[in-house]
């Protein structure tokens, strides 16, 4: 039933920048140079490290690397626990570098699953956290 | 099921429609003889947009006397600002921030 469903919804931002992929590389793996342009944060470039992102307004993602091809493609979960639904959040944030002539071509591809209004969707809460462990199954079974 | 944002962007879509709902944002309260006399259409066709606005429930309809009265629901337009629109603006501004860490770093 439709009602049921959770919306998905995905937000791609792009960027050409002057500068080859293992510059940009660095800059999206190494923790001291992921805080100076994202957030606070002990990640680490390896399947399955789990690892937080604070912000600075307080709030502290949940993070795990699912997929780690250097100067190629990085995707970790972006995960936002909150008891008011309208806040809460389940996403996947996947990072692509492909080369061009001047430079880096850099796409930010962020999959979220969140029922936009609670009180509409009822139920939908338990719906996309069961997607999330169908994806996380299917992701496994990829590895 | 129709998503609550498509019914919403399909309404406002009209510009006669939306011109009725921004005027209602504006002004406050407005029956269809006032909403009339500034649309430059008929008033079965203002009442017509005002329906479909209140479908969409960008509108309330109050009866008072012989008059109804339209209001605005700003509360309907909230699925458009959605985490879609934030997330954006959050990654625009921490690709900006990139971008100059990027100059600065050793090769």
């Amino acid at each position: 039933m439709t009602l049921a469903q959770p919306e998905t919804r995905t937000v791609i931002v792009e960027r050409e920048v002057p500068f080859p992929p293992e510059r940009l590389w660095r800059a999206l793996t190494q923790p001291h140079l992921i805080e100076e342009w994202l957030m606070k944060n002990d990640f680490s470039p390896v399947v399955g490290h789990r690892f937080n992102l604070r912000g600075g307004w307080g709030g502290v993602l949940d993070c795990e690397v699912l997929a780690v091809e250097p100067n190629r493609t990085l995707a970790y979960t972006w995960n936002f626990t909150h008891d008011d639904a309208a806040y809460d959040l389940r996403s996947v944030v996947t990072f692509t570098l492909t080369p061009t002539p001047a430079g880096t071509h850099l796409r930010m591809e962020q999959s979220g699953f969140r029922p936009d209004q609670p009180q509409a969707y009822g139920g939908a809460k338990v719906g996309w956290r069961q997607f999330f462990a169908k994806l996380e199954q299917v992701l496994a079974r990829a590895d | 099921m129709e998503q609550a944002h498509e019914i919403l962007f399909r309404t406002l879509a009209d510009p006669t429609r939306r011109a009725i709902f921004e005027r209602l944002c504006r002004e406050g309260d407005q029956t269809v003889g006032a909403l009339t006399a500034q649309a430059g259409v008929s008033q079965p066709a203002v009442s017509k947009h005002l329906g479909v606005l209140k479908q969409a429930g960008l509108v309330r309809d109050r009866p008072q006397g012989r008059q109804t009265h339209y209001s605005a629901q700003l509360g309907a337009l909230a699925p458009l600002v959605d985490w879609t629109h934030r997330m954006e603006g959050f990654w625009e501004d921490r690709f900006d921030d990139l971008e100059d860490l990027l100059k600065r770093m050793d090769q």
